[in-house]
């Protein structure tokens, strides 16, 4: 701070709370709707302080959904948002970092003829492209199989482009000692690139992860069959029931289960995260 | 791009970088092939022949009444929530930055929202202003303002717009805090001394020295905003009522899965591609700028 101004100071810890207020109060809402018993979710409005059934809600949603139209548990939902965000963040950093390292270190034929193939994908999400990427993945037999709702979504340069980002900042002498010292590029790269990434793996991780679990279009075409339902399109199904008022107190339970995970991994990895959405969009 | 030191071989770095181009050519130029093929060919009845039809699906595309509105509220969703989340961003980083008591818990709370998917921030938003148990619902009807967003378009429209601004919040307020962090104290302390208040020292220093990162954020907001707002569109209202929220993505997905439509989507998604390649370029040229600045 440049001078005391008292005044100043409070109102700036006022406007802080009262903005924090707004932002966490369609959490709490939710949270405070998922504790009540269903016949309070038909009474207007809808609660605003806690109620009792915290434990009852939760344990019927993940054992066995909300029961109507035939839904999946949210435990099963939760397990395949897992699954499907692990081999997306895993994926996409595991095959980016070996394909910015062919690039950044090594001179072959085509080398950039490769580049641009891959960095045309740099900002064309999935969503642009919708329906000819379902037709392929259908057309591969890939529909309801972790493979179709997963490996589609890898393919994407912002990882690579990241990666080769930070190798052309790791200094030339690096390589050359080591190649001076005998190793050749795969020891170089495990004993000496790969521990010099750590801090990038670890941020990209945070994003990928949150980028996998929060996918929504692309299950909703993929996933027909409710065993390979995520949490995320599986909550759409629950609201947008026609027959009757949704069980508003199960199906806010179901989006704060589905909301926690990857907000928990973003509080657990925040100076990562933020140090790695700074670097990797600048 | 290229290192001075670099190593031999040619068998490597192909196996290298194998399985990034499998990936990218099956699952990206194949389909973006097939969309621009599609775009250009209308399908019969039975899905049988194709016939190559030069523009006429843009032509179509073009003259719809519904698509060119499509168009407007796209606009209006995507300019209103990112205008609306940066201005709230950047209160808050400013406030964020002064403060020195609770400046970590203040930013712990602020940047949770950021892991939220979108499909849940409709379901979030649109449970609080559910028309019969919502509790920002109720509250308006007590102010006297008749709350139905399920019949009302502009009201639909309007719930969208704040959903997908409590969205990106976080993600601008990470960049404003990082950007405000990076400003030199010297300068600020400089314009104190000369008597200048925190108001005026905001005006006249921080804010143009922000600048790079506010347009920088304007672009990637635009771009997030554009394609992931599907979610919050699909989970609150599904385009409705009656087209008022369609927003260009939705009609894309719409047109092609449900209407079944596929030369009309394929060159819906032709423009998409269009205007994202054009973002992507203003946002290359920027940055290349910057790099040497």
């Amino acid at each position: 701070m440049v001078e005391n101004r008292p005044f100043v100071t409070a109102v700036s810890h006022l406007t802080l709370v009262v903005g924090i207020g707004i932002v966490c109060l369609p959490l709490w809402i939710a949270f405070v709707a998922s504790t009540h018993d269903v016949s309070r979710m038909f009474q207007s409005p809808a609660p605003f302080w806690p109620g009792t059934h915290l434990v009852e809600n939760y344990l019927a949603v993940l054992r066995s959904g909300i029961g109507q139209s035939a839904n999946a548990p949210v435990g099963t939902m939760l397990i395949n948002s897992l699954i499907m965000a692990l081999v997306i963040a895993i994926g996409k950093i595991s095959i980016s970092i070996v394909s910015a390292y062919a690039i950044v270190y090594f001179r072959f034929p085509f080398r950039m003829g490769f580049f641009w193939i891959i960095f045309v994908t740099l900002m064309l999400p999935v969503e642009v492209r919708i329906m000819p990427t379902y037709e392929v993945v259908a057309g591969l037999g890939m529909i309801d199989t972790y493979a179709g709702l997963t490996i589609p979504l890898i393919a994407s340069a912002t990882a690579t482009f990241l990666f080769r980002q930070f190798f052309l900042t790791v200094p030339d002498e690096l390589a050359e000692a080591a190649r001076i010292d005998g190793a050749g590029p795969l020891r170089f790269f495990r004993d000496i690139l790969l521990p010099l990434s750590k801090t990038n793996i670890a941020a990209l991780f945070v994003i990928q992860f949150i980028y996998g679990w929060n996918q929504y279009l692309w299950p909703l075409l993929v996933s027909t069959k409710e065993s390979y339902y995520t949490v995320v399109m599986g909550i759409s199904r629950m609201v947008n029931v026609v027959d009757a008022a949704p069980t508003w107190n199960l199906v806010m339970a179901t989006a704060v289960l589905g909301l926690v995970p990857p907000v928990i991994v973003v509080l657990v990895m925040q100076r990562w995260f933020v140090k790695g959405l700074v670097e990797s969009e600048k | 791009m290229i290192k001075r030191a670099t190593f031999r071989g040619v068998a490597l770095p192909y196996a290298l970088l194998l399985p990034q181009i499998a990936i990218t050519l099956i699952f990206f130029f194949w389909p973006a092939g097939e969309a621009l093929f599609q775009a250009v060919h209308v399908q019969d009845a039975l899905g049988l022949k194709t016939r190559f039809v030069w523009f006429e699906n843009f032509e179509r595309v073009f003259s719809d009444g519904y698509y060119l509105a499509s168009l407007r509220i796209t606009a209006v969703f995507t300019l209103a929530s990112c205008l609306l989340a940066m201005g709230f961003a950047l209160l808050l980083a400013v406030m964020a930055d002064r403060v020195i008591r609770g400046a970590g818990a203040y930013k712990t709370l602020l940047i949770w929202p950021y892991a939220v998917a979108p499909a849940l921030a409709g379901v979030l938003w649109g449970f609080m202003f559910n028309p019969t148990i919502g509790v920002v619902a109720h509250a308006l009807d007590a102010v006297g303002i008749k709350w139905n967003y399920y019949v009302d378009g502009d009201q639909a429209l309007f719930l969208v717009t704040i959903a997908a601004a409590w969205k990106y919040v976080s993600y601008s307020f990470i960049f404003f805090l990082a950007g405000l962090q990076s400003i030199p104290r010297s300068v600020i302390e400089a314009a104190a001394i000369d008597g200048a208040g925190p108001t005026k020292r905001f005006w006249t220093i921080v804010f143009p020295l922000l600048s790079p990162t506010t347009f920088f954020l304007l672009v990637l907001n635009l771009v997030h905003l554009f394609f992931e707002s599907f979610g919050i569109v699909h989970a609150l209202t599904q385009g409705g009522p009656g087209r008022a929220t369609e927003i260009l993505v939705f009609r894309v997905w719409s047109d092609g899965y449900r209407g079944q439509d596929y030369g009309g989507s394929a060159a819906q998604s032709v423009v998409l591609m269009a205007i994202v390649i054009a973002l992507t370029v203003i946002q290359f040229r920027y940055v290349e700028r910057k790099v040497h600045y």
